[in-house]
């Protein structure tokens, strides 16, 4: 799998702030590249998911951590 | 159809399952190249109702929709390049009024006085509004002037009414220069028929 080497803190920040974030982060990539989203918003599960669906990029994985909720989504 | 048919000489039912086959083609087509879109009726100018316009506004262009928000009446006011906006509790009894801070045996209980009365108390509008404003600091809600932002920045139309501005005696340089444009009901109207989603705050 290809190595992640762009993160995005979004831990703290509430709806619809880690979207936002999240869009602004993934336009700075290239087709391909992932970016690995921290949230602390429980909301940001379904959100994400939605953004990804509407956008097409790819949620490559999404899950629970200690810190947060982790998202690697690669750039379509 | 079966007049047509004869003509491209394939019986009717092998033509209407080519048709169908060849609409849905067209319609997936169609959907794929088309870009959502959302046109909002902003006419609230309180801190709360500022809310869901800008919320709205650019989530939906986050996920690459086009908008446009429509600043009419009390909603003109968040269009001002000084924001003063209120939250106030009259009218509104489902407003939870809790202490965002103190000691924890008063934090997070509400004040067990209808909103009604509270709202007699001279400056009870702006205790509350910063009640409201520190809760939302605390719990990482954008304000209302970084979510303007970056619906501007996000290319989100702001459209503002004419005639509000005559009828207040506002004055234009008052407003932010992201406008898009000043206009009346009869310019923003076609833009909501061609729009997806219609939305009234």
């Amino acid at each position: 799998m290809t190595e992640t080497t762009h993160t995005l803190d979004a831990r703290g920040l509430n709806c619809p702030l880690p979207i936002l974030r999240t869009k602004k982060a993934i336009a700075a990539l290239a087709s391909g590249e992932i970016l690995e989203v921290t949230a602390t918003d429980p909301g940001s599960v379904k959100d994400l998911d939605s953004f990804c669906s509407q956008t097409g990029h790819e949620m490559v994985s999404s899950e629970e951590a200690a810190d947060g909720f982790v998202f690697l989504i690669r750039k379509a | 159809m079966s007049s047509i048919a004869p003509v491209i000489d394939m019986p009717t039912k092998d033509l209407d399952a080519w048709f169908n086959q060849r609409f849905d083609e067209k319609m997936a087509e169609r959907e794929a190249a088309h870009t959502p879109s959302m046109t909002i009726i902003a006419t609230k100018g309180t801190m709360d109702m500022a809310y869901p316009p800008f919320i709205l506004a650019s989530t939906a262009a986050a996920l690459g929709w086009d908008v446009s928000i429509f600043f009419t009446f009390y909603g003109l006011s968040l269009l001002k390049k000084q924001l003063d906006l209120k939250v106030s509790p009259l009218g509104n009894p489902a407003m939870p009024m809790k202490l965002p801070e103190g000691p924890s045996w008063i934090r997070g209980k509400e004040l067990p006085i209808p909103t009604s009365i509270m709202t007699l108390v001279p400056g009870f509008e702006n205790m509350a509004t910063s009640m409201m404003q520190k809760t939302m600091d605390k719990k990482g809600i954008a304000r209302i002037e970084e979510l303007r932002e970056l619906c501007a920045e996000a290319e989100v139309k702001l459209v503002a009414c004419q005639m509000t501005v005559d009828l207040f005696d506002h004055d234009q340089d008052d407003f932010i220069p992201e406008i898009h444009e000043w206009v009346g009901a009869a310019s923003f109207l076609p833009r909501a028929l061609k729009a997806d989603v219609n939305l009234f705050v």
